[in-house]
């Protein structure tokens, strides 16, 4: 018995009560008061079954093992450097995963990263207390030369990317900018300055109409007036190294993973899975 | 900032572009409200790009200064709030909003925009005080032009308020007496990055400038206070172009602060 | 017996003042808004999980959460306030971080601050729970877990009747016996997270009062939620 009350697909905010009686599985984003399952978090309602999960629009990055993320270096440690990531956690980058060059103890640090040099890095660890290591040995990764970073929204990043990296290649490919998209919603570009206010203004444009339909068609318009030539929809370039941090998040996506997880998450993931199974075994 | 970025940001600077698109000598547009705060005898809250920033009059009666018996008393104070960025912290006023209240408070006090003598009650015994406040609430650009003109649109529309029978101030009840100004001096940031001269830059540009200086004018040729900041230095060239900047500038301000009453 | 009592507002004993409530107001904070009840205004913003130093006051187990209030200096009635922390205004910083801790769940955040900073442009009664009301939608508007929304509003007595949101004009209408008890309560399970108490109140009249007040609390959470969805439209995007 149970009846859901607020809408699928809908802004839910904390104490909102989604649905009435004992039918439904409250995931995360969600708890259960006596009968009531009630959000616990301002989100969008996703109801799977009878599971119901609110997917998060706001909130801070959270750093998550193989994530490709842009970090600024703040501190020169003996044993490598601290990056700001976005995140109320700071990364570290051992001697080790800075360069395929051998790095002896003692050398002059900063002949490979500066104080607020940025780059392109990948998560190597997290540990339960949320020390964070990173490497910028891999396809892709690097020092960042110049440009300029912007913030986005991290829960907006796989809109920005779009599927197969559709939607980011359809503004480098219309405003010839480098971009690279970090899943902690700092994204790097680079290009003529005109050109760079338009990407910057199409970014802007995916992170605030995310959810309304036809995205990609209204950014291609959008595009298209600014630059006053006509944009081609673009298949995915597998050979662009820049993307190559991209299959994460491809991956992700396909994986139906949500963009930013919380532990809350993983932690109810098992009950709700656990009663699903008991369901479908009856 | 970055060496690398801000070599971007200027590059982009010599092709006459700025990160948000503007060319070096744009304004922001600049919307400006009134009297709005209940408790304050003035207030004005100014808003550019996505800056903004109040200002609040508080007068009161009170003993004049010993060496200037017939003159109310002016004060102006700022507070960087936590609240507008997320690098400022709590604590005591840091020496950015020192400078900023003391840049703004002599652009009045020195140019006499405000005739204290008039704020005189008795002589020796009991004056007015106009105390000016300034507080960003979302910060993202420099303070002291923003902060300045909120100070001066409030300024303009203050109200004294009304003193009973028995000389106690009653602040519930606004007179319709208008605190007069003789002119209303506008305070212009012109910032050097490289080359190039820039006017109303963000949080994010602020950090790129090399030397800035602050040119506060009364009308279309007299100067009332001067700031310099940043640590590189500024020719005597540099110096005579920003004047000339400023001035343009304070007279597209002052198109808007007109518009208010 | 209770007194002839017409509020000078014209309100009914039970009824609170207009309500303005606002979410994401302050670009640069991870969440913020704005409530105005009457002529009381607060901004709340919201800065965190971030990094916490000096690194002693990092908990392991969790995030914490620290309130600062402050009064604009032009926002007193009367003169100009002075700035900077009185004790008044660290005690209601301290009472605010207990009113509204209960709601959050810091853990998925260990060793970080959730800093919330609440600011007063001009007060007529009721401050602190303007504060907190700001401040509960600004943590959820940052994107924070928390069971429920934390609205708060003040209950008296003034003359032997019993109101709820005592404005200025009301506080010090009683010189012998006025009371006022500011409240705030979780509205899904009715449990107080603020409460304190200034002036004399018959027990009796204390229990009545705590009744009274909750209609006009899950109004006010209402307006809280009403501020969240209207920054987002139904399909999660920012307007």
């Amino acid at each position: 018995m149970g009846e859901l009350i607020a809408k699928e697909k809908t802004t839910v905010v904390p104490g909102q009560v989604i649905a009435k009686g004992m039918d439904f599985l409250p995931s995360h984003g969600t708890y259960r008061l006596k009968d009531d399952v009630i959000a616990n978090r301002l989100g969008i309602l996703s109801v799977e079954g009878k599971v119901l999960k609110t997917i998060p629009i706001n909130g801070r990055y959270l750093p998550r093992k193989d994530d490709v993320i842009i970090g600024k270096v703040n501190d020169i440690l003996m044993s490598g450097w601290r990056m700001d990531i976005n995140s109320p956690y700071s990364a570290v980058l051992p001697l080790k995963d800075a360069s395929f060059d051998y790095i002896q103890k003692g050398a002059d640090l900063t002949k490979y990263f500066r104080l607020e040099d940025y780059a392109v890095a990948k998560i190597t660890s997290v540990t339960s207390q949320n020390l964070v290591d990173i490497t910028v040995k891999g396809p892709g990764l690097r020092r960042l030369r110049g440009g300029r970073v912007i913030k986005v929204s991290p829960h907006k990043v796989p809109r920005i990317i779009g599927k197969k990296v559709s939607m980011v290649s359809m503004i480098k490919n219309g405003t010839g900018c480098k971009i690279i998209v970090g899943q902690n919603g700092l994204v790097w570009l680079e290009g003529e300055p005109d050109m760079e206010v338009v990407a910057v203004s199409a970014l802007k444009k995916i992170q605030d109409e995310s959810h309304i339909s036809g995205l990609t068609e209204r950014i291609k318009i959008f595009l298209e007036k600014t630059l006053g030539k006509k944009i081609e929809e673009q298949a995915p370039n597998e050979d662009n190294n820049d993307n190559k941090g991209h299959e994460y998040v491809s991956k992700r996506e396909e994986n139906n993973k949500h963009p930013v997880p919380s532990r809350t998450h993983n932690a109810d993931k098992p009950v709700a899975e656990k009663l699903t199974q008991k369901t479908e075994e009856n | 900032m970055n060496h690398e970025m801000k070599e971007h940001i200027k590059q982009a600077l010599r092709k006459g572009r700025r990160l948000d698109g503007r060319k070096p000598e744009d304004l922001r547009e600049i919307t400006i409200e009134t009297g709005f705060l209940s408790t304050a005898e003035g207030s004005a809250r100014v808003r550019c790009g996505n800056a903004e920033v109040i200002a609040g009059i508080k007068m009161a009666m009170e003993k004049p200064y010993d060496d200037t018996p017939e003159d109310g008393v002016l004060m102006v104070n700022s507070e960087l709030l936590p609240m507008s960025n997320p690098d400022f912290e709590s604590g005591p006023p840091s020496i950015k909003s020192i400078e900023t209240a003391r840049v703004i408070d002599r652009g009045i006090r020195e140019s006499k925009a405000m005739d204290t003598k008039k704020l005189c009650i008795t002589k020796g015994e009991k004056v007015w005080t106009v105390a000016i406040d300034i507080v960003p609430i979302n910060y993202d650009g420099i303070l002291i032009d923003m902060g300045g003109l909120a100070a001066m649109a409030a300024l303009k529309t203050t109200l004294f308020p009304t003193v009973k029978e028995d000389g106690v101030v009653d602040y519930h009840k606004r007179s319709t007496k208008k605190l007069e100004m003789r002119f209303l001096p506008i305070p212009i940031t012109v910032s050097k990055i490289g080359d190039v001269f820039v006017v109303d830059p963000t949080a994010e540009e602020e950090k790129a400038i090399d030397a800035r200086l602050t040119v506060t004018t009364i009308d279309d040729k007299k100067i009332c206070a001067l700031q310099k900041g940043g640590s590189e230095p500024l020719s005597v060239d540099d110096v005579n172009k920003i004047v000339d900047i400023a001035f343009e500038k304070a007279a597209e301000i002052r198109k808007i602060l007109e518009k208010v009453n | 017996m209770a007194e002839e009592f017409k509020r000078p507002s014209g309100r009914k004993n039970d009824e609170s003042r207009p309500i303005e409530a606002e979410a994401g107001v302050i670009k640069a904070a991870d969440g913020s808004a704005r409530f105005k009840i009457g002529d009381t205004e607060a901004y709340a913003a919201v800065y965190g999980p971030r990094e916490l130093h000096p690194k002693f006051l990092q908990d392991p187990k969790t995030g914490i959460l620290r309130c600062n209030y402050n009064m604009m200096p032009f926002s007193g009635d009367g003169t100009r306030v002075r700035p900077g922390p009185s004790r008044r205004s660290k005690e209601i910083s301290l009472v605010t971080e207990k009113a509204l801790i209960p709601v959050m769940n810091l853990e998925d955040y260990p060793n970080t601050v959730v800093d919330v900073f609440i600011e007063l442009p001009q007060t007529d009664a009721g401050s602190r729970c303007a504060g907190i009301c700001a401040a509960s939608i600004a943590l959820a508007d940052a994107g924070l877990v928390m069971k429920d929304m934390v609205p708060a509003i003040s209950v008296g007595q003034v003359r032997r009747n019993l109101i709820v949101d005592l404005d200025g004009a009301e506080e010090h209408m009683d010189e012998n016996e006025g009371t006022d008890i500011p409240i705030a309560m979780i509205p899904s399970t009715e449990e107080i997270t603020l409460m304190q108490g200034d002036g004399i109140i018959d027990r009796d009249d204390l229990k009545k009062a705590l009744e009274m007040v909750k209609p006009a609390l899950k109004k006010i959470a209402e307006e809280q939620r009403k501020a969240l969805l209207n920054k987002y439209n139904s399909t999660g995007d920012q307007k």
